[in-house]
C-alpha cells in the first residue's frame, strides 16, 4: 500500500510542472483540470523535443530519481520496523546473550566485572539443586491450577459478554480492571484476605464452621492462594481476547445451527469453541509463558519477607529462585543459568504448542 | 425523548468507566515512586545551590527528625533530597549494582549493619574515606562501630548513625492479667541475666494467660535477641563461617525453639502484615525491641495501645541492627556530601535522632547529652528509654561481623525458625532446613 503511493510519486511531481497553466486555459473546471494534468503527463516522454541535450539530462535525472525511489521502496519498510529491533537488541537480545555469557562464569554482584570461567557448571549443578527442582515443581503446579481455571472462566465470561447486555461497555471495562491494577496493590489486599488470624476468608470459613486455615504455610493452600491472585488478575484480559474472537465468528453459523435445532449450549460447544481454536491456543501459549515467569504474586504473597517463597520454599517459583540467587545471594552467574534454563523450558513449551497446534489444524 | 435517555445513560456509563479508570490509574501510581531515578542528579542546581541526594531504606529517620531542614537552614547554599526504598533487601542489591557501574548513586548512601562487612571488604575503593573528613572525631564513636566500617587498609568508608541496643517491650495489662509484675524494674529483675528466666516467665504467663494472647510475638525474634548478646555469631575473627558449630548460636536456636515448642509464641513473622495486626490487636505480651523498634510499635499499636506498653531491660545486653552513612567516590559533590555526613553523625544530631525517632546513637559522646540520658518515651508510659538503652549499649559485646551475616540471619529466621514456629517442624528438621538453605546461598 505504502510502496504503491511512493512509486507513483515521481510521475506526479513531474506532471505537476505544466499544471499551473491549466487553470488559466480551462477556467478552473476540476474535471478538465484533471484531464489536462493526465495529458501533460502522458505527453511528456514523447512530447516536444527542444533538443537532445536537456532531454538526455532529464533522462539521467529521472533514472537517478527512480533508482532512489526503488531503493526507498525496498528499504524504508526496514527503517519503519527498525526502532522496534533497535530496542529489542538493546533490551532483549543483548541481555539474553550477555546472560548466557554470564551463566558460564562465576560472577558476584559485589564485583560484576570480575568473571571467572566455570563452563557449564552453573547448569550441571542445577541437576542436583533441590531448590531448583522444588521451584520448577511449584511453577508447574501453580501454573496448572491458575491457567486452567483462568481460561475456562474467561471463556464463560466472554460468552456472557457476547450477549446483548445493557451497559455491555461497562462490563467489558470492569472485567479488565484487575488486569490494570498494580500487582503490588492487589497482592497486598490478597495477603490480608488470606491472613491466618484476621483474614476475611478464614472469617468466612469460620461462619460455616470450618476452622482457620494457615494459607501461607501449607503447600497446597499457599499455591492455591497465589493462583487465586493470578486468576483474579488475568481472567478479564483473556476474556476480552476471547470476546474479540467471538465477535468475528459469522452469525450465519449460529443461524444454521439454530435452524438445525441446536440449543444454546450445543451452539457454544459446536460452533463457538471450534471457531475459537486458534485463539484458545494463543491464550494457552501466552498464559504458559506468564505462568513460567510468575514472580510478583508469590514474592508479595510472602508479606514482604523476601524471595524465599515461604518457610519451606513452598511457593517459591523459578522466577523467585532466580531473584533470590541473583539479588539476595548475589550470585549472578547462577542466576543467569536459571534464567537461561527458564528460557529453554519456554522454547520447549513453545515447540510442544506448535506441534499440538498443527495437529489440531490438520484434524479440523 | 428516547434519544435523550439513551445519551444520558451512555453518559452514566462513560462516567462509570472514567471513575474506574482513574481508580485504576491511582492504583498504578502507588508504586511508581522511582527510588533511583532522581538520585542520579546532583551537581549544582539553579541559583548556585548544591543539591545533595541521600539514598536510604525504610523510614530512616533523618528526614523525619527534621535534620535535613536544620542543615539547609545552617547552609543556605545546600538543598538535600532524599530517596527511600522501603526494604533493605531491595535497597542493597541496587546499591551494589550502582556502585559496580559507578552511576545512579546518591551522594550519600545508607548501609545496614548486616551489609557493612561486605561493603567494607568489597566496595572500599569505591567509597570516600570519611575518617579524614574535617570535623569527624573518631573518639566520639563507639570503637566497634568505627572499626566495623574501617577496611584492613585503615580507610573508614562509612560513619555510624545508630545502633540497636535491645530491651523487652511488654504489655502491662496482659502481665497484670497473668499475675506477673507490671513495674518495669520488677519486670527487668524477673529475667535479669539469663534468657532461660525469660523462658520461665513465659511459662508462668502461659499458665494464666488471657484468652487469645501469647507471651511473645515470634520465636525468631527471641533467637535474634539471644544471638545478638554474643560477641561471636556467624563468623569468627578470621572470617571463617562458624555458625554451625558456634555454641552461642546453638543456644539461641534451642531456647527459641523451646519457646515455639512450649506454645509461648503468637506464631507470627516479624515485619509482615500479620505481625502488624498482632500489635494492633494486642495478641502478644512481649517483644524483644531494639531502640529503633519503639516507633514501629507506636505506629502499629496505635491509640489503643498507648499507656499499655512499657519497656524493661533485656535479660542480657544485646544489639540488633543499626546503620551507617557512606559517600561514593562517583558522587559529584563528594566534599559537600562528606561534610553533611560528618554533621549528621555528630553527637548532637544523633541525640536529636534519638529524641525524635528512637534510633539510639552510635556516638558515645552523645550519651552524656541530656537529650539522650534524660529521654523518656510517652507512648511507653514515660519509660526512661535513655537510661535503659544506654545501659544496654554499654553492655553490648563487640560483635564480629561477616560479609554474609544478613543471609545467614535471614535463613535461620525465615526458613528454619519460622518452620519450627509456624509449621510445628521439629527443632532438628528446622535447623537442617536452614543449614541447607544457607549452604546453598553461600556457595558461589
Amino acid at each position: 500500500m505504502a510502496s504503491d503511493a511512493r512509486a507513483a510519486a515521481p510521475s506526479e511531481e513531474e506532471g505537476a510542472a505544466p499544471a499551473p497553466d491549466a487553470p488559466a486555459t480551462n477556467g478552473g473546471s476540476t474535471g478538465q483540470d484533471h484531464d489536462t494534468y493526465r495529458d501533460a503527463r502522458h505527453a511528456r516522454p514523447g512530447g516536444a523535443h527542444p533538443g537532445a541535450g536537456p532531454d538526455a539530462r532529464e533522462e539521467r535525472r529521472r533514472e537517478r530519481r527512480s533508482r532512489r525511489y526503488r531503493r526507498d521502496v525496498r528499504w524504508s519498510p526496514y527503517a519503519f520496523v527498525a526502532p522496534f529491533f533497535v530496542f529489542f537488541m538493546a533490551f532483549g537480545l543483548f541481555p539474553l546473550l550477555y546472560t548466557g555469557w554470564a551463566s558460564l562464569h562465576r560472577v558476584e554482584l559485589t564485583a560484576p566485572t570480575d568473571m571467572e570461567w566455570v563452563g557449564l557448571r552453573n547448569f550441571s549443578r542445577l541437576l542436583s539443586d533441590e531448590f531448583f527442582w522444588n521451584a520448577l515443581q511449584n511453577t508447574v503446579t501453580i501454573g496448572l491450577i491458575s491457567t486452567i481455571p483462568q481460561l475456562l472462566i474467561a471463556l464463560g465470561i466472554a460468552h456472557l459478554l457476547n450477549y446483548r447486555l445493557r451497559g455491555s461497555m461497562f462490563f467489558r471495562v470492569a472485567v479488565l480492571t484487575p488486569y490494570a491494577t498494580s500487582v503490588a496493590a492487589a497482592t497486598l489486599v490478597f495477603v490480608l484476605l488470606f491472613g491466618r488470624d484476621y483474614g476475611m476468608i478464614n472469617w468466612l470459613l469460620g461462619q460455616i464452621g470450618i476452622g482457620a486455615v494457615d494459607w501461607q504455610n501449607g503447600t497446597w493452600t499457599s499455591q492455591l492462594a497465589v493462583s487465586t491472585i493470578v486468576i483474579w488478575r488475568w481472567t478479564g484480559y483473556n476474556a476480552l481476547i476471547y470476546l474479540a474472537a467471538m465477535q468475528a465468528i459469522p452469525n450465519d453459523l449460529y443461524e444454521s445451527a439454530a435452524l438445525d435445532g441446536a440449543s444454546r449450549w450445543q451452539q457454544f460447544i459446536h460452533v463457538t469453541v471450534p471457531s475459537l481454536r486458534p485463539t484458545i491456543l494463543f491464550t494457552c501459549v501466552v498464559s504458559t509463558i506468564g505462568a513460567t515467569q510468575l514472580f510478583g504474586e508469590p514474592l508479595l504473597f510472602n508479606g514482604g519477607a523476601g524471595a524465599t517463597g515461604g518457610a519451606g520454599h513452598q511457593f517459591q517459583t523459578l522466577g523467585l529462585y532466580l531473584y533470590e540467587q541473583g539479588w539476595v545471594n548475589l550470585h549472578l552467574g547462577r542466576a543467569s543459568a536459571i534464567a537461561w534454563t527458564m528460557f529453554l523450558i519456554l522454547l520447549i513449551i513453545g515447540a510442544v504448542n506448535w506441534v499440538i497446534g498443527r495437529r489440531l489444524r490438520k484434524s479440523a | 425523548m428516547r434519544t435523550r435517555t439513551r445519551s444520558s445513560r451512555r453518559l452514566v456509563v462513560l462516567a462509570a468507566v472514567a471513575a474506574l479508570g482513574t481508580g485504576v490509574l491511582a492504583g498504578c501510581a502507588e508504586d511508581t515512586e522511582d527510588p533511583s531515578g532522581s538520585a542520579s542528579g546532583g551537581g549544582v542546581s539553579g541559583k548556585g545551590k548544591t543539591t545533595i541526594t541521600v539514598g536510604v531504606f525504610g523510614a530512616f529517620g533523618l528526614k523525619e527528625a527534621g535534620l535535613y531542614d536544620q542543615y539547609m537552614k545552617l547552609n543556605k547554599d545546600v538543598v538535600i533530597k532524599q530517596t527511600s526504598i522501603e526494604r533493605n533487601e531491595n535497597y542493597y542489591p541496587q546499591l551494589l549494582t550502582h556502585l559496580g557501574s559507578g552511576s545512579g548513586l546518591a551522594d550519600v548512601q545508607a548501609v545496614e549493619v548486616n551489609n557493612i562487612a561486605e561493603i567494607t571488604a568489597t566496595q572500599g575503593d569505591k567509597l570516600v574515606d570519611l575518617g579524614k573528613t574535617e570535623g569527624v572525631q573518631k573518639d566520639s564513636f563507639l570503637p566497634w562501630k568505627w572499626s566495623q566500617a574501617t577496611t584492613t587498609a585503615g580507610k573508614t568508608i562509612a560513619l555510624g548513625t545508630d545502633i540497636g541496643p535491645e530491651g523487652i517491650c511488654y504489655r502491662k495489662d496482659l502481665f497484670a492479667a497473668a499475675g506477673l509484675p507490671t513495674d518495669r524494674e520488677a519486670v527487668g529483675k524477673l529475667w535479669a541475666g539469663d534468657w532461660n528466666k525469660y523462658l520461665a516467665a513465659g511459662k508462668q504467663f502461659k499458665s494464666k494467660a488471657p484468652k487469645g494472647t501469647a507471651f511473645v510475638d515470634s520465636a525468631s525474634g527471641v533467637m535474634a535477641a539471644i544471638t545478638g548478646s554474643n560477641a561471636n555469631r556467624f563468623y569468627d575473627k578470621d572470617g571463617k563461617v562458624i555458625y554451625k558449630t558456634n555454641p552461642a548460636v546453638r543456644q539461641a536456636w534451642d531456647t527459641a525453639a523451646e519457646f515455639a515448642g512450649s506454645g509461648l509464641t503468637a506464631k507470627l513473622q516479624q515485619f509482615t502484615p500479620g505481625w502488624d495486626q498482632g500489635f494492633a490487636n494486642g495478641t502478644f505480651a512481649t517483644v524483644s525491641c531494639p531502640a529503633w523498634m519503639l516507633g514501629y510499635i507506636q505506629d502499629k499499636g496505635g491509640e489503643a495501645g498507648k499507656g499499655k506498653w512499657d519497656v524493661a531491660a533485656a535479660p542480657k545486653p544485646s544489639n540488633w541492627g543499626g546503620s551507617f552513612l557512606a559517600v561514593p567516590e562517583a558522587s559529584k559533590n563528594k566534599e559537600a556530601a562528606a561534610k553533611l555526613v560528618a554533621w549528621l553523625t555528630a553527637p548532637e544530631q544523633q541525640a536529636t535522632l534519638f529524641a525524635e525517632r528512637g534510633s539510639f546513637p552510635s556516638s558515645q559522646a552523645a550519651y552524656a547529652l541530656p537529650a539522650v540520658s534524660g529521654a523518656k518515651h510517652e507512648y511507653f508510659d514515660n519509660a526512661p528509654i535513655g537510661e535503659i538503652f544506654s545501659a544496654a549499649a554499654k553492655g553490648v559485646p563487640v560483635q564480629i561481623v561477616g560479609p554474609k551475616d544478613l543471609i545467614i540471619a535471614q535463613n535461620l529466621a525465615d526458613i528454619g525458625m519460622l518452620q519450627v514456629d509456624q509449621k510445628g517442624t521439629s527443632s532438628k528438621d528446622g535447623w537442617n532446613a536452614a543449614v541447607k538453605a544457607i549452604d546453598n546461598a553461600l556457595d558461589q
